[in-house]
């Protein structure tokens, strides 16, 4: 019950993860590619934490806090990028 | 593979997972259904975001109560993950808005024509400023 619980989501994130990369690949304008990423990024952080608990192992819920934190730093240097057209200023 | 919980934490468990697989899943479908880029911001940074709550409170719960003696621990890692995703997917939200409102500002003639003939007030007020300062 549980292993099937597991398998099930790892179906719901391989869907989401080849629709991210889908709209990565389509996206009109820069911003949706950004987003796409980020959304990439962070599905196959869940894809990590399914995967820990499949294997009983604590060893990538470090990996998955630094995947969350450099997620959500490129995006906002992606973001500075696009609006000021330098990141440090 | 398909023997019964045994206690009601691995229910919890097993209830975590299926509601966080399904959230994940509806928030990529939005981002690649919806139709323009402001809607397609909300599903990523709402539902995606839901989701993923719920499996990594599905996989505390695991490590904290369902999990064999040896392997019991308290993953306190995975409470910051889901408290640092939850401080940071508004705040990447906001920056992507604000990117692609620079990138695409909104014009006049994108809105509605207004019935009375007066325009919208936001360009009138800004044009009238402009014009006598």
């Amino acid at each position: 019950m549980m292993q099937l619980a597991i398998y099930f989501c790892y179906l719901a994130v391989s869907l989401a993860l080849l629709m991210n990369i889908w709209r990565l690949y389509i996206g009109p304008n820069v911003v949706d590619r950004v987003m796409a990423a980020d959304t990439l990024v962070i599905n196959s952080m869940v894809l990590l934490i399914l995967y820990g608990i499949q294997t009983k192992t604590t060893l990538y819920f470090e990996s998955a806090l630094l995947l969350a934190m450099f997620s959500f730093i490129s995006t906002v240097a992606y973001c500075r990028f696009l609006m000021r057209g330098d990141i440090v200023e | 593979m398909f023997e019964m919980p045994a206690n009601v934490w691995e229910w919890v468990v097993i209830a975590n997972l299926l509601i966080g697989g399904v959230f994940v899943f509806i928030g990529s479908l939005g981002l690649l259904r919806l139709n323009n880029t402001m809607a397609r911001m909300h599903a990523p940074s709402k539902a995606t975001t839901i989701g993923i709550g719920g499996v990594l409170v599905a996989s505390v719960f695991y490590f904290y109560q369902v999990v064999d003696e040896p392997y019991r621990i308290f993953p306190a890692q995975d409470l910051l993950v889901v408290f640092f995703l939850f401080l940071t997917a508004p705040v990447s939200a906001h920056f992507m808005a604000k990117a692609y409102l620079h990138k695409h500002p909104p014009q006049e003639s994108d809105l509605p024509q207004p019935t009375n003939g007066v325009g919208w007030a936001t360009f009138k007020s800004l044009k009238s400023t402009h014009d006598h300062p």
